[in-house]
């Protein structure tokens, strides 16, 4: 099998939804642009044609909003943000319009349009081009929300989102974009709502999505070497997330640490430790601990990035501080 | 744009057809608002009393097939559109009958059947979602046209701006409808707008804005039919705003006058310029008697007292279904199953 970078398995998901679904049409910003969004949408213009991959006026609402229209109309359009931050101008289409569309009418109609979304900090960018807003929408009923870790869930949970028929907001991460592995050249599909486990351990959960899943992986390695067995587990999906997957988990090792990108309240690592706390008390058998970013926006001094994001080491300082935690 | 008699759509049948579409319009309107005084439904209704001309001149130039985008005050273009009677009474109702099985009420009213998708209440929301459906329509060359109509209020959105440019730029089969009523909720156009003439914006981006009396329903058609041309020749989206008012307030039976709206002037001199009667006129004028204009009254009384008594005899929906519906279950959209086939 062939290696494909993160970024490369992006664009060949959109490579085969074009080729293979005529209702898929992709719009927004970037899509002419020399840079194609680091390469993830790569010629794509001039393979398929301007009519169907629409580059865009800086009109994040109106273009989302039509994104979703289209789709409420019978296509499977993928609109693209090249930053999260940017994308918050398209709230009302996104929360009001999309997420309520299928109930508000009784399922009789539905809204199965890809929001892409970009996380893209770090590089002394400051607070409006750093966030990572995953748990502002893992809140809203009737919106999926993805964030793939590896090149081979970039590919296929792009294509279970498109096929899913639901608003599904894909969320994929800068900083995974030169991440490489053996990706499959056939089209398929990872299905939304399953997680899955990166390494199998027995001393404590580490439950992480996106970038944060490699940063787990780290930790678990060096938590290894020390004597500390920890099970990994991916979520892919944070809405819905995979119950059922974690709770296994957890019951087996009685300890959970979340590490999640975004904030630290109402935020994923929030949501998951309160379903744990709240479901299996009596499985735990040390406190739940979370690792977030701290409820502050982006800054922009490297010196205070450098304590801003989440790293291996905070992983592990987490996992040392449960273990060495008296109940 | 005035209605000179001289134009060769009109005929006898298509003056039928719009006072039949007003006349109907009006009378549910009525009886729905006497429902509302009564207490009998509670879900917030916006009564479209006085711009029947508007629904029914655009939606006359329109196939079945073609799309409508409507908000809040959304009855008059679901009937005029083709949407069933009683269906809607029974989402108004809060049953499970109703065209949305009652999770939608009088602002979510959905006949996929005839090219409504769905209709939501946020101002301007819509605007662009009839541009996806435009563009849509681009994509497959299925030929089908997209009506957005909205109010004077949704305007000041900037939905309404970036939705103009961006059917402007793509060339787009949509038609952007401006019900100028006067009011946005309680507050007139001279407060919250700068420039009251809406059709102006057409020129600010590049597509044209026509302006007609909204109150004439031939005037209001003929600037439709040559939008609906432009829309379906390729030529891209059209502007075109309607001049009219409402009768009600903003969202119940009151005319808000009670409530010290200044209203009175404005009613006053709107009532006079109800847009049936002169239609009622002209067909008399062809040999139209008073039996002929009892006979519909009769019939489209007894269908609207059907849709009530069908309303209030259907069940509500059960509490185990609060959570159905949250996500799409894989069944066959409706939307889909009006899609044509993609051309390549």
């Amino acid at each position: 099998m062939r290696k494909l970078t993160y970024v490369q398995a992006i664009r060949e998901a959109h490579e085969q939804l074009l080729s293979s679904d005529p209702r898929v049409f992709v719009i927004g910003q970037g899509l002419w642009s020399p840079w194609y969004a680091g390469g993830s949408l790569q010629d794509l213009d001039k393979q398929f044609g301007r009519e169907r991959v629409l580059d865009s006026p800086t009109s994040e609402n109106a273009v989302t909003a039509a994104a979703v229209g289209a789709a409420i109309a019978g296509m499977r359009p993928i609109v693209f943000h090249p930053r999260m931050d940017f994308m918050v101008l398209a709230i009302d289409p996104i929360i009001n319009q999309a997420a309520n569309w299928c109930y508000l009418f009784g399922g009789q109609v539905h809204a199965p349009v890809v929001i892409r979304a970009v996380i893209n900090r770090g590089g002394q960018q400051g607070a409006q081009h750093s966030q990572a807003l995953q748990g502002l929408f893992m809140h809203i009923p009737g919106l999926k929300v993805v964030m793939p870790s590896t090149p081979y869930d970039a590919k296929g949970l792009l294509i279970g989102a498109v096929n899913d028929g639901n608003p599904v907001m894909y969320i994929d991460d800068r900083w995974l974009y030169a991440a490489e592995e053996d990706v499959p050249e056939e089209i398929y599909s990872v299905p939304l709502g399953e997680a899955v486990v990166r390494r199998t351990g027995s001393d404590i959960t580490i439950v992480a999505a996106s970038y944060m899943v490699s940063m787990a992986m780290q930790a678990a390695e060096t938590l290894g070497r020390n004597g500390i067995d920890a099970e990994v587990v991916d979520l892919r999906s944070i809405k819905p997330w995979h119950k059922e997957l974690v709770f296994d988990s957890v019951r087996k090792t009685g300890r959970l640490v979340v590490a999640d990108g975004g904030w630290e309240t109402c935020g994923v690592a929030s949501e998951i430790a309160a379903a744990v706390a709240c479901e299996m008390f009596a499985d735990l058998t040390a406190p739940i601990s979370r690792v977030t970013l701290p409820d502050a926006p982006a800054p922009v001094s490297a010196a205070l990035e450098e304590a801003y994001y989440p790293t291996a080491d905070s992983i592990i300082t987490a996992v040392e501080g449960i273990l060495a935690a008296k109940v | 744009m005035n209605s000179d008699g001289k134009d060769n759509f009109l005929n006898t049948d298509l003056l039928w057809q719009m006072y039949s579409v007003m006349h109907r319009i009006r009378i549910s309107e009525e009886r729905i608002a006497d429902l509302v005084t009564a207490g009998e439904i509670k879900t917030p209704c916006h009564f479209y009393i006085g711009q029947e001309a508007v629904a029914a001149g655009v939606c006359l130039a329109l196939q079945k097939n073609d799309y409508v985008w409507t908000a809040h005050r959304s009855h008059g273009h679901y009937l005029a559109k083709g949407g069933n009677l009683a269906s809607m009474l029974a989402e108004i109702y809060g049953k499970r009958t109703g065209c949305s099985k009652g999770r939608g009420g009088s602002m979510h009213l959905l006949a996929a059947e005839v090219g409504i998708l769905g209709t939501v209440p946020l101002l301007s929301a819509t605007i662009p979602l009839a541009v996806g459906a435009g563009l849509a329509s681009k994509l497959r060359h299925d030929g089908r046209v997209s009506v957005s109509f909205f109010g004077d209020g949704a305007t000041a959105e900037g939905h309404f701006h970036e939705s103009l440019n961006l059917a402007a730029i793509y060339k787009l089969p949509v038609i952007f409808v401006c019900e100028n009523n006067l009011y946005q909720c309680h507050m007139h156009i001279q407060e919250y707008l700068s420039e009251g003439d809406i059709y102006k914006s057409g020129d600010a981006h590049g597509i044209p804005g026509i302006v007609v009396d909204g109150n004439d329903v031939i005037a209001v058609h003929k600037a439709a039919l040559e939008a609906v041309r432009r829309a379906r020749a390729g030529e891209g989206p059209t502007l075109l705003e309607c001049k009219t008012f409402r009768w009600r307030g903003h969202v119940g039976p009151s005319t808000d006058i009670d409530v010290g709206i200044r209203r009175r002037d404005d009613v006053c001199e709107w009532l006079p310029k109800d847009p049936i009667p002169p239609v009622m006129k002209r067909l008399l004028d062809l040999g139209a008697t008073e039996a002929d204009f009892d006979r519909i009254a009769e019939e489209t009384l007894a269908e609207l007292d059907q849709a009530v008594e069908y309303s209030r005899r259907s069940p509500y929906p059960a509490k185990h279904e609060l959570l159905e519906h949250v996500f799409y279950s894989g069944a066959q959209s409706r939307a889909e199953g009006m899609t044509f086939p993609v051309a390549n």
